[in-house]
């Protein structure tokens, strides 16, 4: 047995055990940081099989950014633990008979009629990122772009989804803003001139003249 | 020496437990995505060994595609999560019946 295969069957107990956990456990919470752990020990496995680039990748990207966007959303929703697990145990059965089912034949098929032993392991001048961004970049540039407009659409979709109208949002509809007519706003009163009062009696002078404006706005 | 066949029964084993976490967890929208990102896992470990073995990077390509639609997908299904708790109070699967489907 040598180290690399130590190392294999190391990083695929993590990632099987993981997924066992992560299926099993009572708080979603528990069953995220779960597969995090499922990520990492696959990102281990690609980085073994050449894909440096991707296992990278998968830690960025899946465990930097969707397991937190994950972990947020299990934490900001409050909901009912036991109402979920209802009818867990009921499952159990059928979930293991199909899960055994299908791994039985899956496995079979796999061990029988697929065998290729490892190729040549490339040298230490060979960068895995650089082969990928050449042919990334010529031969597949096309869906590339397409992929960027679907992460566009996913940006857009998401932020229209969870973006509501608060009651209390004092912002300005411009809209509205630039609808506004003078006729909305001003409006030109006639008023007969007023006697002017005597200049002594400066603080009880524009008392005298709030009713008056009054007046004049009837 | 590790050969294809390990790599493959890693991921036809991870299949098939993301399977039982669907029908073990059948309530709980969020562990049923998660269960949904592992399934995706399971065929991207397949496609990076056979693009190992069969000196092709072109499978590479296509993982990199998949977690692009993923993480999309990801995004809006969490999006829509947020939305029904906040509608309706519940992310239990069996309260979602409004299409009377």
């Amino acid at each position: 047995m040598t180290f690399e295969l130590v190392l294999f069957y190391l990083f695929g107990a993590i990632l099987l055990g993981g997924a066992l956990a992560m299926i099993s456990v009572r708080n979603p919470v528990h069953a995220a940081l779960f597969l995090v752990l499922c990520f990492v020990a696959a990102a281990a496995l690609w980085v073994m099989a050449e894909a440096e680039f991707l296992g990278i990748v998968l830690v960025l990207v899946y465990v930097g950014a969707v397991m937190v966007l994950f972990l947020f959303v299990v934490m900001m929703l409050d909901i009912n633990l036991a109402k979920l697990r209802e009818g867990f145990a009921e499952y159990l059965p059928a979930g293991i008979v199909v899960a055994l089912a299908m791994a039985t034949v899956l496995v079979l098929v796999i061990t029988r009629y697929i065998t290729m032993d490892a190729p040549e392991r490339a040298g230490p001048e060979y960068a895995n990122t650089e082969a990928l961004g050449a042919i990334l970049y010529t031969e597949y540039v096309y869906p590339f772009e397409i992929a960027a407009v679907i992460l566009l659409v996913a940006i857009i979709a998401a932020i229209s989804l969870t973006m509501r109208k608060r009651p209390d949002n004092k912002s300005i509809d411009p809209g509205k803003q630039m609808a506004v007519s003078r006729e909305g706003r001003v409006r030109m009163v006639a008023m007969p001139s007023e006697k002017k009062e005597a200049p002594r009696r400066g603080a009880q002078g524009s008392g005298a003249n709030a009713p008056g404006r009054d007046d004049g706005s009837k | 020496m590790i050969t294809l066949e390990h790599y493959l029964v890693l991921a036809a084993l991870l299949f098939s437990i993301s399977v039982a976490g669907i029908f073990l967890n059948r309530k709980n929208v969020i562990v049923l995505l998660m269960c949904i990102e592992l399934m995706m896992l399971a065929v991207n470990i397949n496609f990076i060994a056979f693009s190992f073995f069969l000196q092709d990077l072109a499978g590479q390509v296509f993982v990199f595609f998949i977690l692009t639609v993923a993480a999309a997908e990801a995004a809006i299904g969490l999006a829509i999560l947020v939305l029904l708790f906040r509608n309706r109070g519940t992310i239990n699967v069996q309260d979602m019946d409004a299409m009377k489907g």
